[in-house]
């Protein structure tokens, strides 16, 4: 009943605006869009997360997580991704108000964040692989190197259209469809920083606690 | 979820006032997670319920401060979008744990643990 009168009373304003076809409306209309799709990456990592759960015990006579886990290194990547989403808003802020400079300052210290995440990440795959602790060896480690990789490819997307909106914002400057994307760019960074606490708690945290 | 975002003049001190105490509230429960993860002060079988707990609020703080989802009327949209990912989410997981958890206790030959 509630939700029934809140639509209700927004949909006039939401039709008056539509009305007024500026540049303000479509920009809520994008962001909306693109939230709905993050939902959906979220629904996605869900699945993840429950597969993950469902055979974190099944490794197979191999390794577990408790001994393939250095709580060091996550500790530096949450630290990195948590900045880089600091920065990002930053970020959304110069380019609100138009400051180049200050743009490309946040746009570059979140890249060089990100990607310090992302080398921490292939550093630590590569040395499990070279233990023994392959994708192959367990159902724990095919959901693990599934899970945790996904929100990795999913950084590495981010990483490169971060660099594709700076080359954007050189080229064509602050115009309302640059700012778009940079609002779906920015949207897209936090929600994987989101995942990832899901990620350090469940996976790393969890697996490490007695 | 767009609006500091979006308007030019609330992009100044205010807007970053909101980011720096997202960062704050984040590094704050991300630490104390850690901090949980870790001593011998905690009840054993309490410590993955208190992660649970702590993540969900670091979420919450991220959703606010930095997705800037609030529960003014412009936003109706995006929390009706959330509430109902969040269920589906639920379902998944709970379902999943659920159901693989009533499979594996009725088959005696698997004894992981």
């Amino acid at each position: 009943m509630n939700i029934a009168v809140e639509i209700r009373d927004v949909a006039p304003q939401a039709l008056s605006s539509v009305a007024n076809a500026g540049p303000a409306p479509k920009r809520i209309v994008v962001g909306y869009g693109f939230w709905i799709f993050l939902l959906s990456d979220i629904v996605m990592f869900a699945a993840l997360f429950a597969a993950y759960a469902v055979l974190v015990n099944a490794t197979a006579g191999g390794p577990a997580g408790s001994q393939l886990f250095d709580q060091r290194n996550v500790a530096i990547e949450t630290a990195c991704l948590l900045l880089s989403s600091y920065t990002c808003g930053l970020m959304s802020l110069a380019a609100s108000s138009r400051r180049r400079g200050a743009f490309y300052l946040a746009a570059v210290l979140t890249f060089v964040l990100g990607a310090a995440f992302l080398a921490l990440e292939i550093r630590e795959f590569a040395d499990m692989v070279v233990r023994g602790a392959t994708p192959q060896s367990s159902a724990f480690l095919s959901a693990f190197f599934t899970l945790v990789g996904c929100h990795g490819l999913h950084v590495t997307v981010g990483l490169l259209w971060l660099v594709v909106m700076m080359a954007q914002v050189a080229a064509k400057g602050f115009r309302a469809s640059v700012g778009r994307r940079l609002l779906c760019f920015s949207l897209f960074w936090h929600a994987l920083d989101i995942i990832w606490v899901a990620l350090f708690s469940v996976v790393y945290l969890m697996g490490v606690s007695p | 979820m767009t609006e500091a975002t979006t308007e030019a003049p609330e992009g100044g001190s205010s807007g970053l006032a909101v980011y720096t105490i997202g960062l704050a509230l984040a590094v704050l429960l991300t630490a104390t997670s850690f901090w949980v993860a870790n001593t011998s002060l905690l009840w054993g079988p309490g410590i993955a319920l208190g992660l649970a707990v702590l993540a969900i609020a670091q979420m919450g703080v991220h959703l606010v401060f930095f997705l800037h989802i609030t529960t003014a009327p412009d936003n109706t949209n995006n929390v009706l979008a959330l509430a109902f990912g969040l269920l589906v989410v639920f379902l998944v997981v709970a379902g999943a744990l659920w159901i693989m958890g009533d499979l594996s206790s009725m088959m005696p030959m698997h004894h992981h643990h």
